[in-house]
């Protein structure tokens, strides 16, 4: 069990101090970008960063399933899932079915959040404000801006700190995280190559931010402060994943995870949780797989543990899976968003 | 002392920070135990089961064989904090607000009604502030996601807290339950405070 430095509240602290700034250059008339948070919050309050923020400290060591109907939903819970996510296609369908992929149909979603008592996450396109505000009309827990759907802004990601629902992004990098931290997010997830059943771009993003953080916790000042310029976020962030050693928000592993042994895979890199999208319901053996993902990913520091999830499901039920090198570069899903 | 988190799934790493805390403002010589496995129950003075999702840390721990062990430690007097999900587990009398009564593995240990999801959804999750005076502390912001709400108590279990209509804090001897998040507030106090219930 990993211990840290600072305690949720103290990284709250941190956050609120950061816009409580922002907040006195503007009673200044020193800074006309609207401030992101609010400093005077009356003492019952929903929807505050600190609320959000929370929401995902309670989706860690858990899986997160994809699925496409109450069903399939019915399912993941019954498997021990923490959350769903509600899609119209599973990523492997999306890749396959080509065209513009959008948000889920409101009435699937709505229907699987009456269904079931675990929270209910939807997709919405990078950039589209106004599918993540009919989702928050409709209520849902959590909110995924991602490269899964076809982008609806090449520019800009959604201002997060908008909403009273909390969002998870994707990142191949520790840039890419912070840039969506600084937009509000607060959930990351790695990007993997999605709806391909091949695990190798999780590693590989997860792999690459366990560096990038670990170089700048061994950096000079200075250093720290070009790489905050190169990454295009607040030089306090930079100090505070330095001063952590990691995020300072929840970070999952997504992105071709179809085994209990990928999910233990990604939990041993680090991972806070594991968002499974196609592996389990384009597997022929959706239940047992997915409550084998969720024995696997709880307990990924006992070998013997994974093995007998391992068991559970067998090898020729696994989704084919997709070769990364024969995806054309046009094809690559992760490249979306940066 | 050793005080023993589960630690499959939820907020564990949060307990275990707050309860380090804890422990050096209280002076303890303390040990904290990620708890898994039944023989790792063998080995411990107190338990903490953390926020999360109530049906995973259910159906894991159970699949698991420490759910039976737990549930037995506990009736013979291990001292016992839920959180959130914590005191879902706990509770003998268990409904979600919107879908009703689902199966799910319970500990069932403790006289009180836990309805699930009590609020409404993350939307409606909430911070506030709360006076912990009647366990030693002051006044803290806590969060309350997606919480539940101990409705009703009976038997030995007593109030401790409560905000508007429903018990946000009880206890019945060994056991303690909190609807919201001691391990994400800036106080100790609730922690300290199950401390003390390990020390009797």
């Amino acid at each position: 069990m990993r211990l840290y430095s600072l305690s949720y509240s103290e990284i709250e602290e941190f956050f609120y101090k950061l816009a409580e700034f922002k907040d006195v250059l503007k009673d200044n008339n020193l800074l006309t970008f609207t401030p992101e948070l609010q400093k005077d919050i009356p003492e019952v309050s929903e929807g505050t960063v600190r609320v959000k923020h929370a929401f995902p400290i309670f989706q860690k060591g858990g899986v997160v399933m994809d699925v496409t109907n109450v069903e399939q939903a019915k399912i993941a819970e019954e498997a021990g899932a923490t959350a769903v996510m509600v899609l119209d296609k599973l990523p492997y369908d999306v890749r396959k079915a080509g065209g513009v992929a959008r948000m889920a149909d409101p009435k699937i979603v709505e229907e699987v959040m009456n269904s079931i008592t675990i929270p209910v996450m939807a997709k919405v396109r990078i950039g589209h404000y106004y599918e993540a505000k009919v989702l928050e009309a409709l209520g849902v827990d959590m909110i995924d801006e991602s490269e899964v759907l076809t982008p609806a802004d090449e520019e800009h990601h959604i201002n997060k700190w908008e909403f009273k629902v909390p969002f998870v992004n994707g990142a191949r990098n520790l840039g890419e995280a912070l840039r969506r931290i600084t937009e509000g997010t607060s959930m990351i997830r790695t990007k993997g190559e999605p709806g391909t059943g091949n695990v190798s771009e999780a590693v590989k993003h997860m792999k690459l931010m366990n560096s990038e953080i670990k170089s700048l916790v061994f950096m000079e000042e200075e250093d720290r402060v070009k790489k905050a310029r190169e990454y295009q976020v607040p030089y306090q962030l930079v100090e505070l994943v330095a001063k952590l050693r990691r995020l300072p928000i929840v970070n999952f592993a997504a992105g071709g995870i179809a085994t209990p042994a990928d999910a233990a895979l990604m939990m041993w890199l680090g991972s806070d949780g594991i968002f499974v999208g196609s592996g389990i319901f384009k597997s022929q053996d959706p239940l047992e797989r997915a409550k084998a993902v969720v024995l696997a990913t709880a307990n990924w520091e006992y070998p013997e543990i994974v093995l007998e999830a391992q068991k559970m499901i067998s090898e020729q039920k696994s989704m084919m899976g997709i070769d990364i090198k024969t995806l054309k570069p046009e094809e690559l899903l992760q490249v979306r968003g940066l | 002392m050793k005080v023993g988190v589960i630690a499959y799934q939820g907020s564990f790493e949060e307990h275990a920070l707050q309860l380090k805390r804890a422990f050096d403002a209280l002076s303890i010589q303390g040990e904290i135990v990620a708890v898994k496995r039944p023989s790792e129950l063998s080995q411990v003075d107190g338990i903490i089961i953390p926020g999360g999702e109530s049906t995973t840390i259910g159906i894991v721990a159970q699949k698991l064989g420490v759910l039976d062990v737990l549930k037995e430690k506990i009736s013979q007097g291990l001292p016992v904090m839920g959180t959130c999900a914590g005191s879902i587990m706990l509770a003998k009398e268990v409904t979600d607000a919107k879908v009703g009564k689902k199966s799910q593995p319970l500990l069932g240990v403790m006289d009180a009604t836990v309805v699930r999801n009590y609020y409404g959804r993350q939307r409606e999750s909430f911070e506030a502030v709360l006076d912990f005076s009647v366990i030693g502390g002051g006044k803290a912001k806590v969060v309350f996601i997606r919480a539940p709400a101990i409705t009703k108590v009976w038997g030995r279990t007593k109030e401790l807290l409560s905000f508007g209509e429903s018990k946000v804090m009880v206890q019945e001897d060994n056991m303690l339950a909190t609807t919201f998040h001691p391990e994400l507030s800036g106080t100790t106090a609730v922690h300290e405070y199950f401390l003390s219930m390990i020390k009797k």
